[in-house]
This record gives structure tokens, C-alpha cells and sequence, in this order.
């Protein structure tokens, strides 16, 4: 360690940044084994259900995953509508 | 009887050097200990044992019926109540059945052993699924380096779900952590995890930690287990992690560093 380092503070101590990189993988890695929870196909049917009332929409065009960061939960809800679906007529 | 894995996921870490160490400590103590090779096809323990030239049948040829228990176990040349079982060198993994592997731990048992200690392969394959399988309680080797610890926290997780105990939905397997390779003087300076990043990451009691040292090569060079090597800070680690293991309270060893005082670093240590 040069004095100037000592002086001017110095790079982040390399065990810190492994510490760090393996709290997030290991916590990554613990949720990816767990399966995700059983509703989200329910979940996708009645979505899809509701949605096809208005707009005309395939089920591959629906898509709702769990994502979990830390101590948060993100749902994720993506629908893709087509420019061609015309909306229904009420 | 109690059986007791060695495991770890990676290679390397000293899983061998570890379960040489701590059957011989085990039996040191007087209890009657078995010593099992699970890495079938790669065997080690036996040279690291020094009894690689009596190696006569091996762990296969008895799951296999070609030869009986007592005839592959071999006596132990340092402690008496001492018994080592080799793995095969020449067949594989597929070798080992659950129902083969039970019969010979019945057949342990039944012959008065009070611990059988299983070396278990790298991986998490076939070989390491049987050695923990039977297991009562593991010990994780584990070094302070990030791809070991990933591992380990893989083949806890493998503890949890695939030993008979959790299949069972008995107690489960009791784990303990032995941090080894460890250099203090590299975790002082930041630049190595210390014991405590190791088992916040992991969350097991730990058990142990086992310096660096040039004593473990001079060890297994001489095919004696590293325990034996009188005065080294290895062999009284691995003493400390039979005594805990006992139930007895250590406190940690070789696990600070004092920087070296400024005369020290002027003139040089000799």
C-alpha cells in the first residue's frame, strides 16, 4: 500500500466486493429454487378473460412473473396489445 | 453410531485432508471410527492416510459381494480404533447404491463403530449424494473464496432436500461449518473473507477454522493425517474442531493477526 493511497483513501477492499457479490447471488440462487407461487396461472386465465372483453388478445400475449429483490416482490404483468386488435364492439 | 459427511460442492478444499484428520481426532478420543472413501474411481483418502499399499478390496467389492466388510476394512497404522474403507479406483460412481451403501452403515453399526466419517466426493453428483445421504450430521468445508462459498451454500440446500433425515421429515442432518485455508493476516488487510463474512453468508455454526499452512503438505506427502503433526497450528485446529464437535467449549484459534511492530518492519523479523 503506497502513501499515496494511505493519503488519498484507496480502492474498496477487494473481500468487500466478494462479500457483496455473494450476498446477491446466493439470495438470487435461493429464490430461484423455490418455485413460483401457484397462482400466477390463475392469475394469467382471469386476466386474459377480463382483457377479451374489450380487446381481442391471445394468451402468449400475457405475461406475469414474480420477481424478488432483496425483501421485495415485484409483480410483473406485461400485456402485449397488436396494433391489428381492433377493440370490440361493446 | 452417528455418521457424519464431509462435503463441500467444490474440489479442493480439503474435504480429505479434513476427514483423515477428524476420524483420526475421533478416534484419538477413543471412540471407534470409521473413515469411508465415497470418491469412487478417484480415490485419495488412502494415501492420505498412508495405507495405500495395503488397499487390498475396496467400498465396490463389498457393496458388490466379492469380498466382506472386515476384509476391506483396513486398521489404521497411527490409532487404534481406527478403520479406513478405500473407495474403487477402477469402477464408477454408478457402483454405489442406496441399498448397497445402507447395508454396509448397518453392518458398521452392527460391528460397534460409534462414528463413521464420510470423505465425499466433489460435485453433487451421484458419489456426493450417497455420502450425505445417510448422513446424522455434515461439516461444510468451506474456503474464503467466493466460488467455494457459492458452493457450499449449494450443497447445503442438497442437505436440506436429499438426505434421508429431510426426505424422512426427521430431525434434520445437524450441519456444522469448517472454514479452511484461512490466512488472518490476509483478512486483516482486506483482502480474504473472514470467518464471520463466511457464516453470515451461510447462516451454520461454525465449527472450526483451519489456517493456511505448510503443515498440511508435509502431512499428506508423508501420508500421515495432518492431526498427528505435533505442535502445527493445523493439528491443533483440527484437535479444537474434535473437541467442539465433543461438545466441549474452544475458543477460536489462529484466526487474528498482529500487524508486526515498526521495529519489526525497519530491521526485518528473523
Amino acid at each position: 500500500m503506497s502513501l499515496l493511497t494511505r493519503l488519498f483513501g484507496e480502492k474498496k477492499k477487494t473481500a468487500a466486493i466478494a462479500k457483496e457479490r455473494l450476498q446477491l447471488i446466493i439470495a438470487r440462487e435461493h429464490v430461484d429454487g423455490k418455485s413460483s407461487p401457484d397462482f400466477l396461472p390463475a392469475l394469467q386465465k382471469e386476466l386474459l378473460d377480463v382483457i377479451s372483453k374489450y380487446v381481442k388478445i391471445a394468451p402468449e400475449d400475457i405475461k406475469v412473473q414474480l420477481e424478488r429483490q432483496d425483501n421485495l416482490e415485484i409483480l410483473e404483468v406485461n400485456i402485449v396489445l397488436n396494433e391489428t386488435s381492433p377493440p370490440l364492439p361493446q | 453410531m452417528r455418521i457424519v459427511v464431509v462435503t463441500s460442492g467444490k474440489g479442493g478444499v480439503g474435504k480429505t485432508t479434513t476427514s483423515a484428520a477428524f476420524a483420526s481426532g475421533l478416534a484419538l478420543r477413543g471412540f471407534k471410527t470409521a473413515v469411508v472413501d465415497f470418491d469412487v474411481g478417484l480415490r485419495n483418502l488412502d494415501l492420505i492416510m498412508g495405507c495405500e499399499r495395503r488397499v487390498v478390496y475396496d467400498f465396490v467389492n463389498v457393496l458388490q459381494g466379492e469380498a466382506k466388510l472386515t476384509q476391506a476394512l483396513i486398521k489404521d497404522k497411527h490409532v487404534d480404533t481406527l478403520h479406513i474403507l478405500p473407495a474403487s479406483q477402477t469402477k464408477d460412481k454408478e457402483a454405489l447404491t442406496e441399498e448397497g451403501v445402507e447395508k454396509v452403515m448397518r453392518e458398521l453399526e452392527a460391528m460397534g463403530f460409534d462414528y463413521v466419517v464420510c470423505d465425499s466426493p466433489a460435485g453433487i453428483e451421484r458419489g456426493a449424494l450417497m455420502a450425505l445421504l445417510f448422513a446424522d450430521e455434515a461439516i461444510v468445508v468451506t474456503n474464503p473464496e467466493v466460488s467455494s462459498v457459492r458452493d457450499s451454500d449449494r450443497i447445503l440446500g442438497i442437505l436440506q432436500s436429499k438426505s434421508r433425515r429431510a426426505i424422512e421429515g426427521r430431525e434434520p442432518v445437524k450441519e456444522h461449518l469448517l472454514v479452511t485455508r484461512y490466512s488472518a493476516k490476509r483478512v486483516e488487510e482486506g483482502e480474504m473473507l473472514s470467518y464471520k463474512d463466511i457464516q453470515e453468508l451461510l447462516r451454520v455454526p461454525l465449527i472450526g477454522v483451519i489456517p493456511e499452512s505448510d503443515a498440511v503438505l508435509h502431512a499428506s506427502n508423508q501420508g500421515v493425517p495432518a492431526i498427528h503433526l505435533k505442535g502445527t497450528d493445523v493439528a491443533e485446529a483440527y484437535a479444537d474442531v474434535v473437541a467442539r464437535f465433543l461438545g466441549e467449549d474452544k475458543p477460536l484459534r489462529f484466526v487474528s493477526y498482529e500487524k508486526p511492530s515498526l521495529i519489526k518492519r525497519l530491521f526485518g523479523s528473523t
